[in-house]
């Protein structure tokens, strides 16, 4: 920590400066190390019956088997529609939730099942920032207070020192640092936010898990908290899971995005492959969804994919592929056989037996080789399947839609 | 005549730390079957403008003036007596969250027949028939099963077809939607939004679109209304107004939503500051503190003139609040390239 004693970093944010030409999103750098590697994590929460013995009667699979990397420094996106997971994976990072199973391995330790008493050095290395200011930060402390708990509980340093340092934490993230014995309501959502980041860049993590960091601010103020968060990126070299539901701040924050549905991830790749060419249907679905100022603007609108009904439930989720009861390119095979997460792409995996960019969805399921099944997702004897469910990582070998051989750079 | 046309509407809530100018002089007019959107940051105005016209500010601290004619009816003039006869009949209201708009103890099904009984002289079999045929027509499934659940039973995506049903199931001519899809995901947001459409054609329908998202206003309006502290600061058509729009606000709207197309390298260029109080909204115009643009203007104008609604330099029908003398110059060559590339090589 002696970069915590000697000093603390310039301050970044100067939030009144509109136009600074200092706001850039991270890049994707191929071979940056993984700060965090998640893999084939699962989380059940079991549900009760009612009466005198609640037995368990089934279980909510919220995340069921997920397997990504975030990159030291970078972000990795995750999308998706409420009640997909998306926070229930955040808060197993944060290990403010034990997973049913799986590994998170963070700077080469894995820590799913450590204990309170193991984690206590770890919450320094990994912070969150929760979606409502208002509610997130008690109204009875000071921001002072707020700010400084992580220093006083973590002993980082000595007690005379704790406000001078909060100050500093505040003229970061762009308040005034005179702010320091205010109370939380005496701030705008805005600023509120900005003092939530100030509270978890306190220790100086090594990871932040954002967990729909600007949903709840008014439009002009989102731009100002986002560019925030990319100035802290750059400065302290942070990690970031950056939890959202809005595609288009996901795009504009992350140079690699993961989309989860029900509790799988359904295609994860670079963000030009994933917004230009989507090759799941759902992340196809999504997409369309987005109204487009600029396209609305010059009069073009973009053909929606109907998605018809609503997400079945996590409890008993579809057999196969948990997408296939709102897919419009089912078959018989989907129902049988999950789809594997298929590299597809240098930086680019999707889990679809039909999986093609829009329009040229295959008719013939590209899977049949990798799970040893026919096109109706029977398994073929003396098929050797070679399906690899949960890689964090890609490979450096794919296969190829185009030509269905298997490639390599 | 417009169906509604409202002029220089005012409402001021008297509160104990003084008056809160929560609406100043708006005016807009609105046709049958057509969509006026009114966006703007949360205080700007746009949710107690239009529950104004739905008369919910009587009986309560605030100060209503102007007018409010409802196919030539003044709203403001009538009597408690003939608005809560309008209300639901004439006039709807679909609000933003379905489940705190909808009583936790009732059925679905009860809500909404009540809402057609009430005006209506009709027997309870016939409120209920009629109340399966909505739910149908906004596309719940087994409606005759779903009617007698309860709001927690649905799903959010139900829930705000279910608010949609009770908004028509009297078929009024003005429906007023206030962020109807703030809480919906998007795929679901797309569903609503396509239903308001088919439906808004079908009954012929003025509807009222109140929403922060640029991007709903873009796919549903036909006619924008952009509000800042109480104040329309810039009006007219949709495609004018996101082509060419002339008011600085509106510019830092466009420039701080990222996008799902274009260059991912764009910057997000945020307004500075924050929205205004509406207890002591700032002199001259309420924007000028937060506005890049204001040394474009001679002098102390800024702060001291409350710039008039004018017509814009780009002409169409479309008037702005702005003193800057060329103002789609200065987006065309300052605002607009920082922005949006790909905005110029299609426009």
């Amino acid at each position: 920590m002696s970069e915590m004693e000697t000093g603390v970093p310039v301050p970044v944010a100067e939030h009144d400066e509109a136009a600074s030409s200092a706001h850039a999103a991270s890049r994707l750098d191929p071979n940056a190390k993984p700060v965090l590697t998640v893999e084939n994590m699962r989380m059940y929460f079991p549900v009760k019956a009612n009466g005198l013995i609640r037995r368990t009667v089934g279980h909510v699979q919220a995340v069921d088997g997920v397997s990504f990397q975030v990159p030291e420094g970078g972000s990795l996106g995750l999308v998706g529609e409420s009640g997909c997971g998306k926070s229930t994976t955040g808060r197993l990072i944060a290990r403010l939730l034990e997973p049913t199973g799986g590994s998170i391995e963070f700077q080469g330790r894995d820590i799913a099942h450590l204990s309170a008493r193991e984690l206590m050095p770890l919450r320094r290395e990994i912070q969150m920032i929760f979606q409502d200011p208002a509610t997130s930060l008690n109204p009875r402390h000071t921001v002072g207070a707020i700010v400084g708990a992580p220093l006083e509980i973590h002993k980082v340093v000595p007690k005379d020192k704790i406000i001078p340092r909060v100050q500093e934490l505040l003229e970061v993230v762009g308040l005034n640092p005179e702010h320091y014995n205010r109370y939380p309501h005496e701030f705008s959502g805005g600023q509120r936010q900005r003092i939530g980041i100030a509270r978890a860049l306190t220790l100086q993590p090594r990871l932040l898990v954002a967990d729909e960091p600007v949903s709840a601010l008014d439009v002009s103020i989102q731009a100002q908290v986002i560019n925030l968060l990319q100035d802290v990126q750059r400065e302290f070299g942070i990690g970031f899971l950056f939890i959202a539901h809005d595609l288009a701040i996901v795009r504009h924050f992350c140079p690699e995005v993961a989309v989860m549905y029900l509790g799988k991830i359904v295609e994860v790749a670079d963000r030009e492959t994933l917004y230009n060419h989507p090759h799941h249907p759902y992340t196809q679905a999504l997409l369309s969804a987005v109204p487009d100022v600029k396209q609305a603007a010059i009069g073009g609108r973009r053909e929606r994919i109907r998605l018809e009904g609503d997400v079945p439930s996590p409890i008993l989720p579809p057999s196969g592929c948990r997408f296939r009861t709102r897919c419009q390119y089912a078959q018989e095979i989907c129902a049988k056989v999950e789809p594997p997460l298929l590299q597809i792409g240098p930086r680019h995996k999707v889990a679809c037996h039909f999986a093609g960019e829009l329009g040229q969805h295959p008719t013939t399921p590209v899977t049949m080789e990798v799970c040893g099944v026919d096109e109706h997702g029977s398994p073929v004897e003396g098929a050797a399947p070679e399906i690899q469910l949960n890689r964090p990582d890609f490979a450096d070998r794919w296969l190829d839609l185009k030509t269905g051989q298997t490639t390599g750079a | 005549m417009s169906f509604l046309s409202v002029r220089d509407l005012v409402v001021h809530f008297k509160t104990v730390d003084g008056v809160v100018k929560a609406t100043e002089g708006l005016s807009y007019e609105l046709e049958r079957g057509k969509t006026l959107g009114i966006v703007g940051e949360s205080g700007s105005g746009k949710s107690v403008s239009s529950s104004a016209i739905l008369g919910l500010h009587r009986g309560t601290n605030a100060l209503v003036s102007g007018e409010i004619l409802l196919d030539g009816v003044d709203l403001l003039k009538i009597n408690d007596e003939s608005i809560r006869r309008k209300r639901g009949r004439e006039v709807a209201m679909i609000f933003q969250d379905p489940l705190s708009a909808m009583h936790p103890y009732y059925t679905v099904g009860n809500q909404i027949a009540e809402a057609y009984r009430v005006h209506n002289d009709v027997s309870k079999k016939q409120a209920r028939a009629r109340t399966i045929e909505m739910l149908e027509r906004v596309g719940i499934p087994q409606p005759d099963r779903r009617i007698d659940d309860y709001p927690h039973q649905f799903s959010g995506g139900m829930r705000q077809r279910a608010m949609i049903a009770m908004a028509l199931i009297n078929d009024p001519g003005l429906v007023i939607a206030d962020e109807p899809t703030t809480a919906l995901d998007v795929t679901v947001q797309a569903q609503i939004l396509d239903l308001l459409q088919d439906l808004q054609r079908e009954f012929n329908s003025a509807i009222i679109i109140i929403t922060h998202d640029l991007g709903v206003v873009a796919e549903m309006a036909d006619d924008v209304l952009v509000m800042y502290a109480g104040r329309a600061v810039e009006y007219g058509p949709t495609k004018e107004i996101l082509v060419h729009p002339e008011m600085p606000y509106t510019w830092g709207l466009l420039s701080s939503v990222p996008d799902v197309v274009g260059d991912t390298d764009a910057k997000l260029i945020p307004i500075r500051g924050n929205p205004p109080s509406l207890l002591t909204p700032p002199s001259g115009c309420p924007f000028h503190p937060r506005c890049d643009h204001r040394d474009k203007v001679p002098g102390d104008l800024c702060r001291t003139t409350l710039p008039d609604l004018t017509p814009a330099r780009a002409g169409g029908d479309h008037t702005k609040r702005c003193h800057i003398a060329n103002p789609d110059e200065v987006y065309a060559t300052e605002v607009l390239p920082e922005i949006a590339p790909l905005f110029e090589e299609q426009a």
